[in-house]
Formats: structure tokens, sequence, C-alpha cells
């Protein structure tokens, strides 16, 4: 009988720290999914708000550039695009979110050729409406550089959370899956230094 | 293996090295917060000491008043970076604001010839991008180009003051840092957990716990104890995050861990 008693309590004692191990690991993921959720949510909120703002871009410029109906056009297609365009936060990968990206960077795109239009427009230039749109643009897109910096730093603190031993066997067991992040966008390499 | 022994020194410098320029890369391009925390922080030698010392003490001012902080940074380049985004990332760093996100940056860089107005989540709401934008259009950027620097600070911050009061005060902020509510329900739990069981028990001498004496045993008491304990460092160290903005009658306290979400606007000269 006193045999018995030593290996199961050692089993006992190993069962109960993996257990606690296992819980502690458990809940420490799940606070980290939940921190991705909330940096995700903040940037679909602001691709939205961008969004928001583009019929009201688009009528203001209607009015005096007429002749822009092709850039015009362009600009809602890739807006409608864009904002059918969702993923399902529980499912975040690399191939969605990049997915995701290609279609908010096409609106980008089609914005910015919209924007470089309008510099043969002076009235729409001195108009106070457009003008202000423009700012307002203009804070969207740094919110939106903003909010996908934030996703990408959480994702990355909760991949290597999740892929460290002995968390990625935990991770294995519960489910928890890797999460992709946003590209940088290309040509940010042709870097000159910082100066105070 | 000799090859190993011989070059054990070139491996270790170059590790070192690595080491070294890794942080050294971080540190350059971003400065530290100032020590003593100063508002106004002219890298260039742009401003005249007693232009800087006149626009410091009205910032420190407003903030003692309205506990929204409003910091000025003249740098040479911001480099690779968007001037947006590195103003973002430097309020963020030196956490410009107090426990409400309410402050504001206001980043020129010489050498590039951009300015930028950065506004923490607080401030979003009085000062909203096309009032960013319009401050920088028409009252930055005009004195800029003549090289008036001081006037054009001085009117901007002049502005954002009209546009930020209100929104907060001191008195907002000296009430968030008020603990009672947590000493409240402290007592309650207290109240609740120890003391009426402790009284319940004087009458009544079986404590439902199969032991004889009265009282709460001492498992439960420490059990009770470690909670109340962690209940306790969570909250107060909740409160005390925040805060760090007041520094009294003098100088500037520092800044508070505010926080930037993008918004602002910026231009050119």
């Amino acid at each position: 009988m006193k045999k018995l008693l030593i290996p199961i309590l050692i089993i006992a004692a190993v069962g109960i720290f993996i257990y606690t191990k296992a819980v502690g690991s458990y809940n420490q993921f799940v606070t980290q999914d939940e921190v991705v959720n909330g940096t995700w949510a903040e940037v679909e909120t602001q691709y939205q708000r961008r969004a928001d703002l583009i019929p009201n871009l688009v009528s203001t410029v209607k009015g005096y550039a007429e002749f822009e109906q092709e850039t015009l056009t362009g600009v809602i297609e890739a807006r409608s695009k864009a904002t059918s365009m969702t993923i399902d936060p529980t499912n975040l990968t690399q191939e969605n979110l990049a997915q995701f990206q290609q279609a908010q960077d096409q609106l980008s795109g089609a914005l910015s050729r919209l924007l470089v239009t309008v510099e043969r427009y002076p009235d729409l230039k001195a108009n106070q409406n457009f003008l202000e749109l423009q700012a307002q643009l203009e804070g969207t897109e740094n919110r939106i550089a903003v909010a996908r910096r934030n996703f990408n730093e959480s994702v990355v603190t909760y991949n290597q959370n999740i892929r460290t031993f002995p968390n990625n066997i935990f991770a294995g067991w519960y489910g928890f899956e890797g999460k992709g992040t946003f590209k940088a966008s290309e040509g940010a390499e042709n870097a000159p230094t910082v100066q105070f | 293996m000799k090859f190993l022994l011989e070059n054990k020194g070139a491996a270790l410098f170059l590790i070192a090295f690595f080491l070294f320029s890794n942080a050294s890369l971080f540190a350059q391009d971003f400065p530290p917060v100032p020590n003593p925390p100063r508002l106004v922080n002219d890298f260039t030698q742009t401003l005249s000491s007693s232009e800087i010392s006149q626009l410091e003490s009205k910032l420190v001012a407003y903030n003692d008043s309205t506990s929204t902080q409003i910091a000025i940074v003249i740098m040479k380049s911001v480099g690779q970076y968007d001037i947006s985004d590195y103003a973002f990332q430097l309020g963020e760093k030196w956490g410009i604001g107090g426990s409400k996100d309410n402050g504001l940056l206001i980043l020129a860089a010489m050498e590039d010839r951009d300015v930028f107005i950065a506004t923490g989540y607080g401030l979003e709401g009085a000062v909203p991008d096309a009032l960013a934008k319009r401050i920088v259009t028409s009252l930055i950027i005009p004195n800029f180009k003549t090289g008036e620097y001081y006037k054009g600070f001085d009117q901007a911050t002049d502005m954002i003051f009209k546009l930020a009061s209100g929104e907060y005060t001191a008195e907002d902020v000296q009430e968030d840092g008020n603990s009672g509510g947590a000493l409240f329900l402290l007592f309650i739990f207290i109240f609740f957990f120890v003391i009426l069981p402790l009284l319940r028990n004087r009458n009544d001498n079986n404590n439902h716990m199969g032991g004889k004496g009265g009282g709460v045993d001492l498992l439960t008491t420490i059990m009770l104890g470690t909670l109340l304990g962690r209940g306790n460092g969570g909250k107060f160290g909740d409160f005390s995050s925040g805060r760090g903005s007041f520094g009294g009658g003098g100088g500037f306290g520092g800044f508070g861990g505010g926080s930037f979400g993008g918004g602002g606007a910026g231009g050119s000269w």
C-alpha cells in the first residue's frame, strides 16, 4: 500500500501542475485573443469611416468636375467592393487578411487618383466643403494606419505566445491558431534617417 | 575547433555589435522623454531661449488649469516616417496627455518643412481634423513661411486653447483619481464576509466546517486576506497610472500616459 502511495502522489502532483498550467495559458490565450479582436474592430471601424466619407466626397467633386466620370465611377466601384469584403474576426488568417487588404488598397488607389485629378480644378480646390472633406479623409487614413499598427502589434504578441513552448501544445489542444498581419505597403524601404 | 576558439572574440564582438546597433537604432528614431519633463522641446535651436520659456510657461499654465497637455516638438527631420505617423508614435511613446488621453502634439520637422498637429483620443472631439487642418494652413504655415516660428506656435496654441477649453478641466481629472468608491466596496466586502460571519459565529458555536472552535478558520482567513490584497493592488494601481500630470506650482509635472489614435492634420511650408 505504501509503495503505491508515492507514485500516486507524484502523478497527482504532476496532474495538478499540468492542469493549472493549462488553465492559466488558456485564459491567457483568451485574453490576448480578445485584445486582437478589439484592435481588429478598430481597424474595421476606421475603414468603415473612410467608406462613409466617400459618398459626400463624390457628390462634392461631381458638381465641379463632371468630366471625370471614369475616375468617379472607379472610386464608387472600389468602395462597394471594399465594403462588401468583411472578415469573420474568428478567422483572421493571412489569406483572408491579404484579400481584405487588397480590396482596401484598391479603394486607396482609386481615391488618390481622384485627388490627383482634382488638382486640375482650382474652383473645387478652393471649396471649403471639399477642403474639410479632404482633411477628414487624410485624418481617416492616419487613423487607419494607427489602427493597423496596433492590430499588427497585438497579433505579434498573440502569435508569439501561442507558438512558444510549452504554450504551443496547449494552443493545439484548444485550437488556437496563429493570425495574419497587415503587410507594409511597398516603397517604404529607401530610408533617410531621423534627425532630432 | 581552433578556428572557433580564435574567432570567439570576433563572434562576441559581432553579437555585441548587433545587440548594440539594434538598441541604438530604436533609440535613434525617437528621442527619449525629456528629463526634467518639458512641454516645449526644441532640438534645433529654432526658437530663442526666451521664446521657449514663454511658450513653456503658457502651456504649463494651461495644463495646470485644464489638465490638457499640449506639447511642441521641433526637430530636424522625421526621415523615412510620414510626419503624421512619427507624431502619433512620439506622442504615444512620451504619453502626452493624462488619463483621458487629452494630449496634443505640434511637431515641426525643420528640414522637411513639414508640420503636424496630432490630437490625442480625448481631444478629437474638441479639435477635429478639419479644424486642425485649418489651424495649420491659416495660422502656422503663413508664419513659418516668413520665418516667424514663434508667432506660428503662439497663435496656433492660442486657437487650440480656445477650442479645447470647456472640454476638460483640472477638476475632472482630480475626481477621476478619487478612490472613494473602491474603498466603499472594500468595506462592504469586509463587512459581509468577515465581520458578519464573526458575529454570527459568536452565538452559534457550530461553524459548519466540522471543527470546533468559534470564528472563521485560518484557511478561510488567509484566502480572504489574499483576495483582498490582490483586489487592492489592482484597483489602486489603476488609479495611479493615469495621474502624475500635476506637478504643483512650478514647472511641468510630466506626461501622463495619453494615447493617440490618428487624429489631427498637417501641412508643408
